[in-house]
């Protein structure tokens, strides 16, 4: 039993939830932060973050799509999955998944994106060929109505959809921290704290995410970005990474303070085990160290070629402490034994079902997926289209 | 009119939507177990399959229902509440097929140790000895009857002194009651 | 032992019999078993546990559990008398071969506790399966459908004691069943039948003859991590506050 200090109870040898349950949490996190940002324009009408709107929908949805395939490949019958929907039991926050999934996949964005998109996609059935020219036309629903009246109609609805879409980003990923936080028998992870965690957390995550995309897309196109709304995108992301940091130390100091039984296998855990994910990587070099750099760019007036250097390293920085803060959940939660007499090891395997290249693969996926999006819905005006609709 | 004309593209969504909800009540209603809720919200028959799995421990009552010589034995020796098939292992094969499954005698010298090896961590109460120390390589059942292990007991005269029996109070009551089921 | 005679005499045919007997019926069809009046516990006599880890091996034979994990496991305590708060424990593969011999004079105090599933009412782990995998029985047994079971391990991160496992082959989520298909038909439990001291013996907290509400009334009986309100019905006798 290589690994295993102190005493854990003997089926506590071998972790059961891998580094594709780090990545689950993280993904829905980029989607629902992705989305709250998209929010910002629409619901809370901040003028300046318009230019990344409808990127910002095609990430979350990108992310969304990727977000089942780590729970899938990490099942031990992927094929009993459905069950889930089948059967849910109404006593499990796992059991929700299912449901407030499709909710926020279909009734939220994928609503919400058609709505948005439904003149483009009207216009671009009518002008493109071949098999695009089909898959317009199927995603029309058959019907090309994008009079005056129709779209205004469209705005109004989809103003609402976004209203419903904000709760419901924070039910997706609240309840994926409910789903650690409820577990009284891990003290690690019991937390009413946790969903609130986990939100702040995957909106600063969202929006770092969007920005990175938005600056690199642009980038890659050409284009100037539009510092207006990088300024503000990483103003909004340094309030939200306040809250989020102060509501992570809130929980730590209330638990070295009230240090109850499970307190002293936790220090220790911390202090050697998980001291380098947790305190230098998550604490250190992913919150404090963005948020130094983005405190800069709020008090000194900057050059603009230094910010969107800032920005871009706040922006990297930020994902690697959530990503972490992620880790140091689900890895961390099960190193201790709940004996609280000992510690054992997660070892990443390599070329497994739950291996590293895997979680890297579905790390990447989104990517293609919002690749893939980007090329059927371009985010970005299109002046061929634009021409094209003389009514515009 | 024209209002509703002009929304009819949200209808053609909100249709997709039922259709699907439709198919999904359809495929719902031909997967789920038809036991499933039965008992609570789970599978009924799952309980029957579960109780239904092969024995391996046949239980002292059907060792006892041929044996009865060793069990006249033991009932009045130091072991009476330790079960045939503490020693013996899994003999549910045996008990199927008497004939053919002939049971291994165990090798004392391994058995007895597993219980009465001498250790600081074992009640103080249970009677255990330094194996290398107490026989000198001699085989316990020299001297002992491991059916009535008391030296001079075997016609089970010194039974119940043992400080063994009275731990097995409870297993004996147990196992009466295990028959009236 | 005089097994040729044995053979012919008429015994063999009355003990085949009581066999077959003993091996009918399912809770469905069995007209001797009804799960409505059954309400199953284990109690567990730590001063009566030599450690002998005869339970352990007994369970894996019994139902087949893989190597390197437990549906019931015993460690052994020493509990020192200055910190009596942190005990040293060790299970060498779950006490199924026993443990090392402990000298005469050590300091502190050793003993044995024997681990299983606690079968509580309330259990942590059947609340958290999304498909209703695992449930608690009319009888109060937790069971675990293998048939249906995601291996998502929820349920094992759910318990508190840590009795469940994911099966490396089955994958499915696996644990001790209470031996069901041994107590539905009369038998007791391969653990206890395998106890040479009676430190285990299943409870029936629903018949009026069991000796455990004798046991309860006299002893100074516990359940293990009692502060989690699982509703545990392993009956723990004499257990000492260190054991977690």
């Amino acid at each position: 039993m290589s690994g295993v200090e102190g005493y854990i109870y003997p089926n506590e040898v071998t972790l059961y939830w891998s580094v594709l349950i780090v990545l689950y949490p993280f993904i829905t996190g980029l989607v629902a932060g992705a989305f709250i940002l998209a929010s910002l324009e629409r619901v809370f009408r901040v003028e300046a973050v318009k230019p990344t709107y409808r990127l910002a929908l095609l990430t979350a949805l990108a992310f969304l799509l990727d977000a089942p395939l780590p729970l899938q490949l990490h099942l031990g019958h992927p094929e009993r999955s459905p069950e889930m929907y089948f059967t849910p039991h109404s006593t499990s926050a796992m059991a929700m998944f299912g449901y407030v999934y499709l909710w926020y996949l279909m009734a939220v964005l994928v609503f919400e994106i058609w709505l948005d998109y439904r003149r483009d996609i009207v216009l671009m059935s009518q002008q493109s060929k071949g098999v695009m020219r089909l898959i317009y036309k199927v995603m029309t629903l058959g019907s090309s109505n994008i009079s005056e009246r129709a779209l205004h109609i469209d705005d109004k609805v989809g103003w609402i959809v976004t209203l419903v879409g904000i709760p419901s980003a924070f039910l997706l990923h609240g309840y994926v921290g409910f789903i650690f936080g409820s577990i009284k028998a891990n003290p690690w992870w019991s937390s009413p704290l946790m969903p609130v965690v986990f939100i702040f957390s995957a909106m600063v995550s969202g929006i770092a995410a969007v920005m990175l995309l938005y600056m690199a897309t642009t980038k890659l196109r050409g284009q100037k970005i539009d510092m207006r709304c990088v300024d503000t995108i990483a103003m909004y992301m340094f309030y939200i990474f306040i809250i989020d940091f102060s509501l992570e130390m809130l929980d730590l100091v209330h638990r070295i303070y009230e240090a109850d039984e499970s307190f002293r296998s936790l220090n220790f855990m911390v202090h050697t085990r998980l001291y380098i994910p947790h305190i230098v990587i998550q604490i250190c070099l992913g919150t404090i160290a963005p948020l130094i750099l983005l405190f800069l760019t709020q008090i000194v007036k900057l050059p603009e070629v230094v910010r969107k250097r800032i920005y871009a390293t706040a922006g990297c920085l930020a994902l690697v402490g959530v990503f972490a803060m992620r880790w140091n959940v689900v890895i961390g939660g099960q190193l201790f034994s709940k004996s609280f007499l000992g510690y054992t090891t997660y070892k990443m395997e390599l070329v497994t079902r739950e291996g590293l290249l895997a979680a890297a693969g579905l790390t990447i996926l989104p990517l293609l997926f919002l690749w893939a999006l980007v090329k059927l819905l371009p985010p970005w005006p299109d002046k061929s289209l634009h021409e094209a609709a003389t009514g515009d | 009119m024209s209002g509703l004309k002009d929304a009819g593209h949200l209808f053609r969504f909100a249709g997709l939507f039922v259709l699907a909800f439709l198919v999904f009540l359809v495929v719902r209603s031909y997967v789920v177990p038809k036991t499933f809720g039965q008992y609570g919200h789970y599978r009924g028959a799952s309980i029957g399959e579960i109780a239904s799995r092969p024995i391996k421990f046949a239980g002292h009552q059907t060792c006892e229902t041929c044996h009865t010589d060793i069990s006249d034995i033991k009932t009045k020796g130091a072991h009476a509440h330790v079960n045939c098939e503490a020693c013996h292992g899994a003999l549910a094969a045996h008990a199927d097929d008497p004939t053919t499954v002939t049971p291994v005698k165990p090798d004392t010298a391994v058995l007895c140790a597993q219980c009465h090896a001498a250790s600081a961590a074992k009640p103080k109460d249970f009677p255990q000895v330094d194996p290398a120390d107490h026989a000198g390589g001699v085989p316990c059942e020299t001297c002992h009857n491991p059916h009535s292990p008391v030296v001079g007991s075997d016609s089970g005269a010194s039974a119940g002194s043992d400080s063994s029996a009275s731990a097995g109070a409870g297993s004996s009551a147990k196992t009466a009651k295990g028959g009236a089921k | 032992m005089n097994i040729s005679r044995r053979h012919l005499m008429i015994l063999l045919p009355a003990a085949a019999v009581a066999w077959k007997h003993v091996l009918a019926g399912t809770p469905e069809d069995s007209p001797n078993y009804r799960m409505s009046e059954h309400w199953w516990g284990m109690l567990i006599d730590i001063p009566k546990c030599i450690g002998c880890g005869n339970c352990v091996r007994a369970c894996q034979t019994e139902n087949d559990v893989p190597d390197g994990f437990f549906r019931t496991w015993v460690e052994r305590y020493h509990r020192s008398d200055i910190h009596l708060e942190s005990p040293e424990v060790i299970s060498p593969d779950g006490g199924k071969e026993g443990f090392p011999v402990v000298r005469a004079g050590e300091e502190g105090k050793f003993f044995f506790v024997p681990k299983m599933c606690n079968h509580c009412a309330d259990s942590p782990c059947t609340q958290v399966c999304p498909v209703g995998a695992t449930f608690i029985t009319p009888d109060g047994v937790v069971l675990i459908d293998q048939k249906y079971c995601l291996g998502c391990a929820y349920c094992v991160q759910a318990c508190p004691y840590g009795c469940r496992y994911i099966h490396p082959t089955k994958k499915v989520a696996d644990k001790c069943t209470l031996c069901y298909h041994r107590i539905t038909k009369g038998l007791t439990t391969a653990c206890c039948e395998a106890c040479p001291t009676g430190a285990r013996q299943l409870a029936d907290l629903k018949n009026p003859n069991d000796p455990i509400h004798e046991f309860l009334k006299t002893h100074t009986v516990q359940v293990l991590k009692p502060q989690m309100a699982t509703g545990a019905k392993a009956f723990y006798n004499r257990l000492d506050g260190s054991v977690r």
